[in-house]
């Protein structure tokens, strides 16, 4: 399993490099640099962000360049100093030497904030949100699929099926104005926007604290983002339980004289997860680097938008920095849950 | 090579799997012995039984011998032509000589094909026949095999386990060949409807002279229509004997065992027979046993069985074994 | 002897698409302690969903038992609760199922559903309980038994998985054990170790066996009595060995004459039954054999033959004397 391992890990960052060279290709091959879309800036200006950013450098050694400030770490034995070109997201002192890592670089849009200050400001703002949607999609798909599952064709199912239909159909788009509105507008019991912590973060992710002023602010985004992924897993939970309670080896469990409760739990349970853990990998990877519509509506100071307004506003670091964060996510994500397969399956064994 | 009148002579053959292991680069660290040197010959006409227990390689054998898995090493004569050197167009030509019948009647027909197509595929690849002419030919081999012609249009779910299998029947006697791979093709059916299928075989056997290379696990299906059987035990021939002689005299303590675990369906004879039971496992393929492989289960093994490959040689005539003892 | 299980016309439905299977239609027979019944029948004709129904253990939204009682120890099985019935599965009725390869859940090791019977069944603490299952595995010729405890289905054999599969239903040491053609899927020098470690179970343990299986030959050996079954009916009941040497029904008749034995010197033509099993869209009015026999008469059209007498303990569900020809009086 180490081997496995140490395999997958070689791969991720083969697949890094790859994504790293493609994004960078088409970037530049977008027409447009970061500076044009404004007012109209006379070219003397031009020539200086130009040369600043060093995007007047050949595109090798751009990207050369960025390979060298994002994967290889630096070492100095000057202190660090914290200006917009020498952010770096590790840095740790062995005796007089510095050793730093990982500088995504500037953000084209402000002139005093790097890429690794929105990792830090506001990706574990996303991270919360997409953490409380995945265990709110996880806790309540799991027990109504199996719920529709155990009592199939009856009114359990149909209703558990529409509920999970409405889900996967009716976008955040609506259903996240409709909440607000009842609930905020209306019923005036939760607030419409906003969010309940603010940096710095424990361990660099979660809130320090958790009350209802936290709460408040993430039911109505967790409830809208969440209840689409909910749907897919009950939906799969439902599917893989059905198939697996028709097995021979349930039928032994039952032959055994094992209580029905008991032949669920603890033979036919175990057996459906495996299909279920594989999809939760790349919907991990995809709820937690941000979604943009749900941030957007109700405001939440999340990584979601960066994704989509670097890219029209030609935010080269940006994009680069957020891109690779979310193959990163992929990637770790897919390994966790191949791992899982082989605690749950001893069948699996990888080599 | 001369082969006197055999249709089909079976010379050292070898089936060897690799097993790969490594981190980047696979290399080969061991292999599946699947056939390790198998010799016998089939005359025109005849049908030859292989048995064994599931692992001993015997469905191996038969696709090895039709070339669908390539030979490790060894010679397979057919018609005097070896069979192992042909590649390409060559050997799809001699294809048409020989077929085979599988053994699971829902697997091996394809879904989407209407029986007609799936009968009339083989004239159709090998430009035997044209058009309205194929149709012809495959009504006369629907009726041949006792199903309707008129059934040539509709898919194989639409037939019972012993239908599909009368039309995997025809499929393979399209195209006429010589010889019929036989790969347990009543194993999955029904005992009533087995011997539909068996005595179908065997009055097309008379009727086209065609020679067969019968391989099941049922011992008693095999004698009943094999003239000499063969016995298979991991990956090699431990006996190979007429059917009678099979019964009345075995020598190989393995086919000794097989024969005594074979019920008969006979209760006056059951209730008092004295079984020999072989105790443990059949050893993995990958590492079989030094000498002789069965040794390890045999109740005679002496020394010499673990120092000594057994021969497989003539110790009566026409009875042949692979065995110190004998 | 007493009696230990009565079966009185069970019959047993399934809801299709295509309509409503009759799969079983009005099946009775007993078992004494101590006995071997041997059920025989091919595929359809209702041989294992005729016990397992009874048991509670057939996929009850398409399968349900619509007549019949099933008296075991005084209790009808049938009309038991399913809270109920679970007492005695696993305990006092336990059961061994046709493919080891898919009979174990793939998940759990060997060891903990070898000592779920105890778990379920019995009060003893978990060291009792593991001795006990390593005791079994013993019994059953498992080598290293306590090593393998830990060991998941994968990493056994066919051969072996059975015996496993043997050693948990009789951990709780039960009266009756049902055998649902356990031999089917093995190879025959393993179906020839594993029948005969049920024989010196049976032997050693004094239980009552139901053995269903299609292979008459295996039959042979292991049954004091054998039920023939076709088309969800009971078409033979004999002694096994009146059974090949007297065969009454003309569908045991035709089966036997089907069979190649291992022991013939000549080469006989098998003679095969035309046609194919019924589909049972209807219950049988009358006798379901009829289209495919070659002793019919008129009367195997109208009317469904009961079991009738044809020697000592033996009846057959025929109107017709195979040795004549002629309808019986």
């Amino acid at each position: 399993m180490g081997h496995y391992i140490v395999r997958r890990l070689i791969y991720l960052a083969a697949v890094l490099l790859v994504v790293s060279a493609i994004t960078f290709i088409l970037m530049h091959a977008v027409p447009g640099g970061p500076f044009d879309q404004e007012k109209r800036v006379p070219p003397e200006i031009l020539a200086n962000l130009n040369r600043r950013y060093h995007l007047n450098e050949p595109l090798p050694v751009q990207y050369s360049r960025y390979l060298y400030d994002v994967m290889l770490p630096h070492f100095t034995t000057n202190p660090p100093k914290n200006t917009v070109d020498n952010d770096f997201l590790i840095n740790f002192r062995i005796s007089k030497l510095w050793v730093q890592w990982m500088n995504f670089g500037p953000t084209y849009s402000s002139r005093s904030r790097t890429v690794n200050d929105i990792f830090r400001q506001q990706l574990p703002v996303s991270m919360q949100l997409g953490i409380l949607a995945l265990f709110l999609a996880i806790a309540t798909g799991i027990p109504l699929g199996i719920m529709a599952a155990l009592k199939q064709n009856t009114i359990f199912d149909y209703l558990g099926m529409s509920l999970a239909i409405f889900g996967v159909c009716v976008p955040v788009i609506v259903l996240g104005p409709l909440l607000v509105w009842i609930f905020a507008v209306e019923m005036k019991v939760l607030p419409a926007s906003g969010w309940g912590s603010t940096p710095p973060f424990l361990f660099g992710v979660f809130p320090q604290t958790l009350g209802w002023d936290y709460f408040k602010f993430a039911i109505l985004p967790v409830v809208a983002l969440g209840l689409g992924s909910s749907a897919i897993i009950a939906r799969l939970t439902r599917a893989t339980l059905l198939q697996v309670v028709r097995e021979d080896y349930i039928r032994t469990a039952r032959a055994k004289g094992l209580l029905e409760r008991l032949v669920i739990t603890r033979h036919a349970l175990k057996n459906s997860l495996i299909p279920v853990i594989t999809i939760l990998g790349p919907l991990f990877a995809a709820l937690v680097t941000g979604t943009f519509v749900t941030e957007l509506i109700f405001g939440i100071p999340g990584m979601g938008r960066y994704f989509v307004t670097s890219i029209t506003n030609r935010d080269y670091p940006v994009i680069m920095g957020t891109i690779l964060l979310y193959s990163v996510f992929l990637v770790i994500a897919n390994l966790v849950v191949d791992i899982l397969y082989a605690y749950l399956d001893p069948r699996i064994r990888y080599d | 090579m001369t082969t006197n009148g055999d249709l089909l002579v079976i010379q050292n053959l070898v089936k060897h799997f690799p097993i790969m292991r490594g981190v980047i680069f696979q290399k080969q660290i061991g292999a599946v012995h699947a056939v390790d040197d198998v010799s016998f010959s089939i005359k025109k006409g005849e049908t030859l039984g292989l048995v064994g227990e599931s692992g001993c390689g015997k469905s191996t054998t038969g696709r090895a011998i039709l070339q669908l898995y390539r030979p490790t090493s060894g010679h397979v004569y057919f018609q005097g032509v070896d069979l192992v050197q042909l590649k390409g167009k060559e050997l799809r030509k001699v294809r048409r000589s020989m077929q085979m019948i599988f053994q699971d009647p829902y697997a091996s027909l394809n879904p989407r094909m209407t029986v007609g197509e799936i009968v009339g595929e083989g004239l159709y690849v090998h430009q035997l026949n044209q058009g309205k002419e194929i149709q012809d030919k495959v009504d006369a081999l629907l009726e041949k095999v006792g199903l309707d012609p008129a059934y040539a249009n509709r898919y194989p779910h639409e037939f019972s386990g012993g239908q599909r299998q009368r039309i995997g029947v025809a499929r393979a006697l399209a195209v006429n060949p010589l010889l019929v791979v036989c790969d347990e093709p009543i194993s999955a059916l029904d005992v009533s409807i087995q011997a539909q299928v068996i005595n179908l075989l065997e009055d097309l056997q008379g009727e086209f002279g065609l020679t067969y290379l019968f391989i099941a696990h049922d011992l008693s299906m095999v004698r009943h229509i094999s003239q000499r059987v063969a016995v298979m035990y991991l990956g090699i021939i431990v006996e190979l004997t007429s059917r009678n002689e099979m019964y009345l005299n075995p020598l190989h303590p393995y086919t000794q065992a097989l024969l005594s675990a074979v019920p008969v369906p006979d209760a006056r004879i059951e209730r008092k027979r004295q079984r020999i039971i072989l105790t443990g496992e059949v050893p993995s393929p990958v590492k079989p046993p030094s000498g002789c492989r069965f040794r390890t289960r045999c109740p005679l093994a002496k020394q010499i069985c673990t120092d000594q490959k057994p021969e497989f040689r003539e110790v009566a005539p026409d009875h042949f074994a692979a065995c110190h003892l004998v | 002897m007493p009696e230990l299980l009565q079966v009185k016309d069970l019959e047993t439905n399934f809801r299709t698409n295509e309509g409503i299977i009759h799969a079983v239609n009005g099946v009775s027979f007993h078992l004494k302690e101590g006995e071997t019944l041997g059920i025989v029948g091919e595929s359809g004709c209702g041989k294992s969903v005729t016990v397992m129904s009874m048991l509670h253990l057939i996929p009850s939204p398409p399968g349900k038992v619509v007549a019949g009682q099933a008296l075991y120890a005084g209790q009808d099985l049938i009309t038991m609760k399913d809270q109920e019935i679970r007492h005695i599965l696993g305990a006092q009725i336990s059961i061994i199922f046709q493919d080891p390869m898919t009979s174990f859940n793939p998940v759990l090791t060997i060891g903990k559903q070898l000592m779920e019977p105890l778990e379920i069944h019995q009060n003893i603490d978990k060291t009792s309980s593991k001795e006990r299952a390593i005791r079994m595995l013993e019994m059953v010729g498992i080598p290293n038994a306590g090593e393998r405890m830990g060991d998941y289905p994968h990493q056994f054999s066919g051969g072996m998985r059975q015996r496993v599969m043997i050693a948990m239903a009789l951990i709780c040491n039960p009266q009756l054990l049902i055998a649902d053609e356990p031999t089917t899927a093995l190879d025959v020098t393993i179906q020839a170790q594993i029948i005969e470690l049920v024989k010196r179970l049976r032997d050693e343990l004094g239980m009552s066996i139901i053995w269903i299986t299609h292979d008459l030959g295996i039959i042979a050996g292991l049954a004091d009595r054998v039920m023939v079954m076709y088309g969800g009916l009971v078409v033979e009941e004999v002694p096994v060995v009146e059974l090949y040497v007297n065969p009454q029904h003309p569908y045991t008749i035709a089966l036997l004459s089907s069979l190649p034995r291992v022991d013939e010197l000549g080469h006989r033509r098998l003679a095969s039954i035309d046609g194919l099993p019924p589909v049972l869209l209807e219950k049988p009015s009358s006798c379901p054999f009829a289209p495919r026999c070659q002793f019919v008469i008129e009367r195997c059209w109208s009317e469904l033959p009961p079991l009738l007498p044809v020697g000592v303990d033996h009846t057959a569900a025929c109107w017709v004397d195979p040795g004549t020809g002629k309808e019986r009086s």
